[in-house]
């Protein structure tokens, strides 16, 4: 499978990028790893006329941490985040190891995948428990929002055709003891997600929970964060019994579809089974800490 | 441990595979490897539509694209009298759709460009113009009276394609009326599709000024091939010479001709250049040969004591738009009639009804002997039945009604001579690696304890090495296999063969067979196949039959050496021929076992030192039609458990003995094995090509069509019982078909043992989580 024809750039300033997005327009697609862009191409099911391949903007792989929190590069490649050490935000490298596998993890970059805007991805799911936002840029100006509002459609952002997505800022949680898992039912290694839930605690010294995030992947159009579950356990002690009440709420929220993974009582039975397992491992695991 | 192929007397021995240095680098030569110059590529234009009548094909935008040579339509085919070609099950296919297109991704027009690329962006400018007709997806739905007729040039008009049956149908039914349990099941085998890494593809190059087509194909069986592009295309025979290089998978679906293969020789006919034709990955799952889709209803009767009295077994067989099957020429259903498996039974009754659908055609033998898969699949879960039936364990049930060891050769109800078993030794290798009664006792403590934890067992006999030439043929050529061998003057062989492995491993097992008959070492033995200029005729590889065929050929031809070797080793030793003994590894002086030559002396002399009036040269043939099939069989045993929450399955534990008579390599045996059964648990969990109501194919790529990897495969543990064959030359039967045929059943018959305290009996494959999950909240069974 050959992609239809296409000229190719590869910018080394954001200007450059810039003067491309003036030039081509809708004509342009950016590539930042390639990972479902290229495919498509391949396969005829996208034929941009031009690649911008932003790859060379170096200053876009690398993330700072800071007292406010992680701000990450939107070319950071996933491999690159699955071996990073950032023990404040522990979600991170629990859900890098699932997304597809090592040769897609070696290019595939944070900021691609989440302009690709697929509602099975897994990094849509963990930033938005992260309560994550992202930095735009264009010509004219810099634009803050949260990850939530970037999230329209399926496939589709809050992007205009001149902007870039430059960094994820992820804020700092709210205590030092924040738990994370990510839960993931493939079909087989690599798959996309039947169903996958990203889950954040951060716990204050009594063992209540001062902050939560819940993010869902292939359980609506867009990934999504389930608040309602979130504020169901914010300042409730963690215990079986809440956990079993939060699980039942996480499975109502979200808008699965029926298809060839399951149907949409199963993916929202999914959406409880794994909330439950996964919030029962981290109060497992803040016991043992609590004990030892 | 494995070791090096200098050791010797090998036979038997894990000696390493001598193909794997270059496979493992990625130094082996595969189709696409191949670039000729002044090379050409072709794409093809394919139907979106599962069942429509083709209106106009406007082809001008296409001709503007840079490098494009020619497109070819039905149209012109027909002029050439071959937009049809014979299929090898005796129906025929459409190369270049003419009228209608029956299934989606049919072909309709083929582009030859300057380079791939152009090829491809040509082929998306080709206007066609369709007129939508009602699709016919179910083969059951087919059948009715009021289905639209989908294949308009037969003379029948209707969509059923052959009525097959054997064994006694009055007999059968009288048994069963007669028998105080009858247990009856319907199993579905769904479509799937052998997947090979590598998909199929071709390069065509004639050359004008010699006449001679040099063919490179993706091909199981080059020799038959030549034979079949001779018959289509009407070259003379010795002016094809098909080459089919390393091959990256096959698993039945390199066996048929098709139709891209028959355009790109046409195109290379008509330019006078190679043309290379390499499918993508969709057009492989979604067109060429696909497997099983049998729908199977069993009926067993049985005493109440768990004794066997009847089987009759009824099946609609889905074969898509055409006939595709590549069986022996007699056996429209292949050799289905296995079908009453490990077991004695009195009477038996077996009948197939084939049925065309607007559905790719096939269906090939996916790593199995000709529907052996399903025959098995089919046995040992209505047997499975049949036990739960009578509150009998699944060992002992399969114990009560195995053949004897004093029965074989046995004679089958359904007409086959079994050659050899011991399947009570079998299963009880595989009972005691597993430790069965441990096994059961945690199962009982678990299952307390609120788990489903399922054991499954799968006592399984194939048939295989097609075959003794009585009975098997493919389009009349009888279905031997050859092997021929050159002994060169420093002792170091050549052996050519007429099959053609495609990750079997034959490079270094059949170079054992021939060292071990010569008192060679393997790394002496170059083995080659493919090429047809220079090997002898044979059927090729699949069905399991290289190692009963040419494996026999190959010991045979090494025998035929040994003849004249001993002639000569009795002129070098200086004694005549009759006191010249073969000691396994040298030829020695009756009673004076010092004074010995090997090969590599004899095979000096046979070019510089003759006895006088002797022949020169040291070299011969053998073409080896097999006295009968051989019969392995396998005894499988599984244990899963199912997750509440998620209706996923682990399989905990896979325990599989086989026995394939005499083994040749332990480690490739084993390599065998573990590839079958990855695919068996790909079959079994993980795979279906489906269609929606239209005839889109909803599993066209790896997204969708799933194959295992290492980390979804469990844990093989694997063992094995040796009954020889007792007509195999060295006593082998062929393993690699017997892990996809043997190892589905056993992981289904643990799902249902998992739920069979809440009723089930049956489980519809593939057990996809979700479709499990369904199964365990109707039983209100879910977390």
């Amino acid at each position: 499978m050959f992609p239809s024809a296409f000229e190719y750039y590869a910018p080394k300033t954001l200007d450059e990028v810039y003067g491309l997005l003036a030039q081509y327009g809708d004509e342009a697609k950016i590539l930042a790893g390639g990972q479902s862009l290229l495919p498509m191409m391949k396969l005829r099911l996208a034929a941009p006329s031009v690649l911008i391949d932003i790859g060379s903007l170096g200053h876009l792989s690398s993330a700072t941490e800071t007292a406010e929190g992680l701000s990450m590069g939107a070319l950071m490649r996933h491999k690159t985040i699955e071996t990073s050490h950032w023990p404040h935000y522990p979600l991170l490298r629990e859900t890098a190891p699932w997304i597809a596998d090592p040769l897609v993890r070696n290019r595939g970059t944070i900021g691609g995948s989440l302009a690709h805007a697929d509602p099975a991805a897994d990094w849509g799911a963990a930033l938005l428990a992260l309560g994550a936002s992202v930095q735009i840029e264009s010509r004219d100006r810099i634009r803050h929002m949260a990850l939530e509002e970037f999230f329209v459609d399926l496939y589709t952002t809050a992007l205009e055709p001149q902007e870039v997505l430059t960094r994820i800022v992820i804020p700092v949680p709210a205590t030092a003891a924040t738990f994370a898992r990510y839960l993931k039912l493939e079909r087989k290694v690599g798959d996309f997600a039947v169903v996958g839930v990203a889950i954040t605690v951060s716990l204050a010294i009594d063992g209540t929970v001062a902050q939560a995030g819940i993010g869902m992947a292939a359980m609506s159009g867009v990934p999504f964060a389930a608040h309602q579950t979130e504020s169901l356990l914010v300042g409730r002690q963690l215990t079986p019994a809440l956990i079993k009440e939060v699980s039942e709420s996480a499975s109502q929220e979200g808008d699965p579809e029926s298809d060839r993974r399951g149907s949409a009582e199963y993916k929202r039975s999914m959406a409880r089974v794994f909330v439950e397992r996964g919030l029962s491992q981290i109060l497992q695991q803040w016991e043992s800490t609590q004990s030892a | 441990m494995a070791i090096e192929a200098t050791e010797t007397r090998p036979l038997g021995k894990a000696i390493k595979r001598k193909e794997d240095p270059r496979l493992v680098r990625g130094q082996g030569r595969y189709l696409d490897d191949i670039v000729l110059p002044g090379m050409l590529y072709m794409a093809l234009a394919r139907s979106p539509y599962a069942h429509a009548r083709i209106k106009e094909i406007r082809l001008d935008q296409a001709y503007q694209v840079p490098g494009v040579k020619a497109i070819l339509t039905g149209a012109d085919l027909e002029k050439m009298n071959l937009s049809w070609m014979p299929t090898l099950a005796g129906d025929r296919q459409m190369v270049l759709a003419t009228g209608k297109v029956l299934f989606q991704y049919q072909e309709v027009a083929a582009v030859v460009a300057e380079s791939r690329a152009a090829a491809e962006d040509a082929v998306q400018l080709i206007e066609i113009d369709y007129e939508p007709l009602a699709p016919v997806v179910d083969p059951y739905a087919a059948l009715k009276a009021d289905a639209p007729l989908l294949r308009e040039d037969r003379d029948q008009k209707d969509n059923h394609i052959f009525h097959w049956e054997v064994g006694d149908r009055k007999a059968t039914d009288d048994a069963l009326a007669s028998s105080p349990v009858v247990v009856k099941e319907f199993i579905r085998m769904p479509r799937v599709h052998p997947a090979p890494v590598e998909p199929c593809g071709c390069i065509a190059d004639y050359q004008k000024a010699t006449g001679k087509l040099t063919w490179y194909v993706t091909s199981q069986a080059p020799h038959a091939h030549r034979t079949v592009l001779a018959l289509v295309s009407g070259l003379p025979e010795h002016m094809i010479h098909v080459i089919s290089p390393d091959i990256g998978g096959g698993f039945g679906n390199k066996v048929p001709v098709y139709p891209g293969y028959v355009c790109s020789v046409v195109m290379s006919l008509q330019l006078g250049r190679p043309v290379k034709w390499v499918e993508t990955r969709t057009e492989n799952i979604a067109t060429t040969n696909f497997a099983r889709d049998y729908h199977m209803t069993a009926e067993i009767g049985a005493t109440q004591e768990g004794i066997v009295t009847a089987l009759k077994v009824a099946t609609i067989a889905d074969h898509g738009a055409f006939d595709a099957a590549a069986d022996p020429s007699k056996f429209p259903a292949g050799l289905f009639s296995i079908v009453t498996g490990s077991y004695d039974f009195p009477v038996a009754f077996a009948e197939v009804d084939g049925v065309y659908t607007n559905k790719a055609p096939g269906g090939v033998a996916y790593r199995c002997s000709f529907r052996v898969t399903e025959a098995s699949y089919l046995i040992e879960r209505v047997m499975n039945t049949l036990a739960l039936k009578l509150n009998l364990d699944p060992a002992e049930i399969r114990r009560r009604n195995f053949i004897r060891p004093e029965q074989f050769p046995y004679q089958s109800p359904l007409g086959w001579t079994y050659d050899s078993g011991n399947y009570d030794a079998t299963l009880n290798e595989a009972l005691k690696l597993v430790d069965y009664e441990q096994l059961r006792k945690q199962q009982a403590e678990r299952r307390a304890g609120g788990e489903l934890v399922g054991i499954g067992i799968s006592t399984f006999t194939e048939i295989v090495g097609a075959g003794p030439s009585n009975t098997f043929d493919i389009l009349g050529i009888k279905m031997f296999d050859s092997c021929e061998i050159r002994i060169h003057p420093t002792g170091k062989a050549i052996a050519r063969l007429g099959t053609r492995h495609q990750g079997q491993g034959h490079e270094t097992t059949f170079a054992q067979v021939i060292a071990d008959e010569l008192g060679m070492t393997a790394a002496d033995v170059l083995i080659e196949e493919g090429d047809t200029d220079t090997a002898p005729y044979g059927l090729g590889t699949y069905a399991s039959r290289s190692t009963p065929t040419a494996g026999g050929a190959a010991a045979l031809a090494a025998r035929r050496i040994r003849q004249k070797a001993i002639q000569i080793a009795a002129h070098l030793l200086e004694v005549s021929p009759d006191d010249v003994e073969w000691n396994g590894e040298k030829f020695a002086a009756k009673g004076l076992e010092s004074r010995a030559v090997g090969m590599s002396e004899v095979a000096l002399a046979a070019y510089t030192n003759l006895p006088e009036g002797m022949e020169p040269g040291l070299e011969a043939t053998y073409y080896y039609d097999p006295p009968n099939l051989t019969f392995p069989n396998g005894a499988y045993v599984a244990m899963v458990a199912i997750d509440r929450g998620t209706g996923e399955v682990k399989v905990e534990r896979f325990v599989a003995v086989d026995d394939c008579g005499t083994v040749i390599n332990p480690m490739v045996v084993d390599g065998q094995v573990h590839g079958g059964l990855t695919e068996g648990f790909g079959i079994a969990f993980m795979q279906e090509i489906a269609y929606d109501e239209d005839g889109n194919n909803l599993a066209p790529n790896f997204m969708e069509y799933l194959v295992p990897t290492a980390v979804e495969a469990p844990h093989w543990e694997t063992g094995r019982t040796v009954t020889p064959s007792p007509h195999h030359p060295i006593g082998a039967k062929g393993v690699g078909e017997s892990p996809n045929v043997g190892s589905p059943a056993a992981f289904v018959n643990a799902v249902v043992d998992a739920l069979s305290p809440y009723g089930v009996t049956n489980v519809e494959i593939p057990l996809f989580p979700w479709k499990v999950w369904n199964v365990l909240k109707e039983l209100g069974l879910t977390q």
